[in-house]
């Protein structure tokens, strides 16, 4: 057992905490994406507060692990999660997307340093994870302290480079990476299954060369249980497909694409109440 | 200027605003359905580019490609070349940004009619950041033969000009692939449906008549009882003139309006096609006004401002070189904000116009 069921409930707790950040933040920025974010808010809590060799007061600890996050637009989760780690103020996180703020739209490194890479534009994270894997082991061999994690989106994987990257991480045999996927089912179009299918997912990166585990993207002991297995893999790259509800914690914007790339509070969107009472409701469904 | 029926609400505070893409998906409609060989190709973006129209009306044929740009472009080309004329559509970072090479050598190398349209450039994209502001797309598409490059100045301009880019060169249009530039927000209204438009010529969207031109000269203090009229310019002689394109057209016209009444005699050249250049325009003004200031929502280098410059100090002799001064980007990505903030923390305000053109003035 890798987890007690105190440390669960309290890693429950913190990102419920992460959730309503995410929801204050987009509700003030009045322009973001949430569904992604929302869905992803366990795992990056089980990450920066349990799995993740790191230092919020040293962000460049020189062995820190290091985490790339390709699907950029999801930066309310990771901005609000390294607040609540002790990275940020909190209250900085209601600058998100202002001008001059440190929290870009997409993450920039140029305005927060203590980010492992900038991105937005979808499909070039895998490789920057590779090439950080790759040159780690040429400095430490088989033995370095660190992992490199990286973040992806289902629809993201549409790009041919993820697969470029694929092929190399497995050529290399890159047991120091671990690639995380929001199998959330949702890109800007639609279902993922619509607009372009990946099923079968788990066969594809198996066949790729890749350790690949499937689990509930919201359940805390799969999600640790699951990053100490990809640790263990030794000489192949592992993948993680988590499969998350977009949405998750706010019952209109559960599952529905349509939330994508919609800030609570700005548009009429059907199955959800009134623009103004989105950001009530959405705080109130997260227990606030 | 009386024959190119502008908006005549362009100086009022209340000028209509509509996003310039919107003309784009209403002009792909339209032609589409003259054309039946037109389809739409999108990656992931069909609403935001505006195709959806064109994907409701013609689902069979509209393809969806999903996030994958460099396949967006190919899978075009190919089309094309079995007899499609194929438009393709992203956010402009990613086409024609993220897939260069394929539009270079599958579209523009193989000589493929592919319409590439790429919105959301400019840094008034605003909130999403520098990643997603696209402001050197002018400068990859103007370098790569055989391409066309609009930059429509409102949504009325982006209608008329991707109608006019499907059309054969034969019929008005052009066999060329051809890049067409949008805008995210919402921009004023400059044009009318009776303005016109003709890929490669600029147009004259301010230019002072013999009456306010000697106006002028009074409040000058110049005597105006011995003006003669210039005949090379078939009247009087601007002091300067702007060349600009997209949505900064209407910052350009009313820096125009403000100099006018502060004694300074500006034209303004809507320069909606890029490449090729109305080389002759920009020769013309240049020789009766001796002072450029190009004005463009893109970087300096590559963009207009670099065409303009590449123009007049190729076409002209010595002495008849005007000055120039570039508005745009000067070498930096963009950044988070609302539009206005970026605007002004750019550099492309009217005032900043203005600024521009007294030290171009100051210069000559
Ligand atoms: C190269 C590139 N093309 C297009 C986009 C626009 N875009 C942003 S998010 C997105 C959909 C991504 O889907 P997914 O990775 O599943 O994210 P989710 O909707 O689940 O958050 C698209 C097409 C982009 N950011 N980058
Ligand atoms: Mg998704």
């Amino acid at each position: 057992m890798f987890i007690t069921d105190s440390e669960v409930q309290s890693l429950e707790e913190q990102a419920r905490k992460i959730r309503v950040s995410i929801i204050h933040m987009l509700a003030e920025a009045k322009s973001g994406h949430t569904g992604g974010p929302l869905g992803m808010a366990d795992i990056f809590t089980a990450l920066y507060f349990k799995l993740l060799k790191h230092d919020p007061k040293n962000p460049s600890l020189d062995i820190r692990d290091r985490v790339v996050l390709s699907n950029g637009h999801i930066c309310p989760v990771l901005y609000a999660t390294m607040a609540h780690a002790g990275y940020l103020p909190i209250e900085e996180l209601l600058t998100l997307r202002k001008f001059g703020s440190r929290l870009q739209g997409h993450p920039h490194r140029e305005f927060l340093p203590m980010l492992e890479t900038s991105s937005g534009p979808l499909g070039s994270g895998l490789s920057q994870a590779v090439g950080m894997a790759i040159a780690d082991r040429i400095d430490h061999g088989k033995v370095s302290p660190r992992f490199i994690y990286t973040f992806l989106g289902d629809g993201e994987l549409n790009e041919g480079q993820n697969w470029e990257a694929a092929m190399l991480a497995a050529k290399e045999k890159l047991g120091n990476l671990i690639a995380i996927i929001d199998r959330n089912n949702i890109q800007i179009d639609g279902y993922t299954e619509d607009i372009m299918p990946l099923s079968p997912l788990f066969d594809k990166w198996k066949s790729f060369g890749w350790h690949v585990i499937e689990i509930d993207g919201h359940d805390m002991r799969a999600i640790v249980a699951a990053v100490r297995e990809a640790q263990t893999i030794f000489e192949k790259p592992s993948v993680i497909i988590t499969h998350t509800i977009p949405g998750r914690g706010v019952p209109y914007m559960e599952h529905r694409f349509e939330w994508h790339g919609t800030p609570p509070g700005i548009s009429d969107i059907s199955g959800a109440p009134a623009k103004a009472d989105q950001v009530k409701e959405a705080l109130r469904a997260l227990g606030e | 200027m009386s024959n190119i029926h502008l908006n005549t609400k362009i100086f009022d505070t209340d000028v209509e605003q509509v996003p310039i893409r919107k003309g784009f998906g209403e002009g792909l409609l339209e032609s589409a359905k003259k054309n039946q060989n037109i389809v739409g190709l999108c990656a992931d973006l069909t609403e935001s580019t505006q195709m959806h129209l064109f994907k409701k009306e013609f689902p069979d044929r509209f393809i969806e490609i999903g996030v994958a740009e460099q396949n967006l472009a190919s899978v075009a080309s190919g089309m094309a070349a079995m007899g499609k004329l194929p438009f393709i559509t992203s956010y402009a970072m990613f086409s024609p940004g993220r897939n260069w090479e394929q539009i270079r050598t599958t579209i523009c190398y193989n000589d493929q009619k592919v319409i590439i349209a790429g919105s959301h450039a400019g840094v008034s994209v605003g909130p999403d950041g520098g990643t997603h502001q696209a402001i050197e797309d002018i400068a990859i598409t103007r370098v790569i033969p055989n391409m066309t490059v609009i930059v429509p100045c409102d949504a009325v301009e982006a209608k008329k000009a991707t109608m006019v880019s499907a059309l054969r060169k034969e019929e008005g249009g052009t066999n060329t692939p051809v890049y067409i530039r949008l805008a995210r927000e919402k921009s004023p209204v400059i044009t009318t449906s009776d303005t016109p438009f003709e890929i490669g010529k600029a147009q004259v969207f301010y230019e002072l008549d013999t009456d306010r031109f000697l106006l002028l000269e009074q409040k000058r203090g110049n005597s105006t009882s011995t003006f003669k009229l210039d005949s090379d310019t078939h009247g009087i002689r601007h002091d300067v003139a702007i060349l600009a394109c997209g949505a900064l057209v209407h910052n350009a016209l009313l820096a125009a309006k403000q100099l006018e009444e502060e004694g300074i005699a500006a034209k303004v050249l809507n320069m909606a096609t890029i490449k090729p250049l109305d080389i002759e325009a920009v020769l013309s003004v240049a020789k009766e006004t001796g002072a450029l200031v190009t004005v463009e929502e893109h970087q300096i280098a590559g963009g207009l401002g670099g065409a303009v410059a590449e123009t007049v100090l190729t076409g002209l002799k010595r002495g008849q070189q005007p000055v120039l001064e570039c508005v745009g980007v000067h070498d930096r990505f963009g950044q988070s904000g609302t539009p206005q903030e970026l605007i002004k923390e750019y550099g492309m305000t009217v005032s900043d116009i203005v600024a521009a053109v007294r030290r171009a003035l100051a210069r000559k």
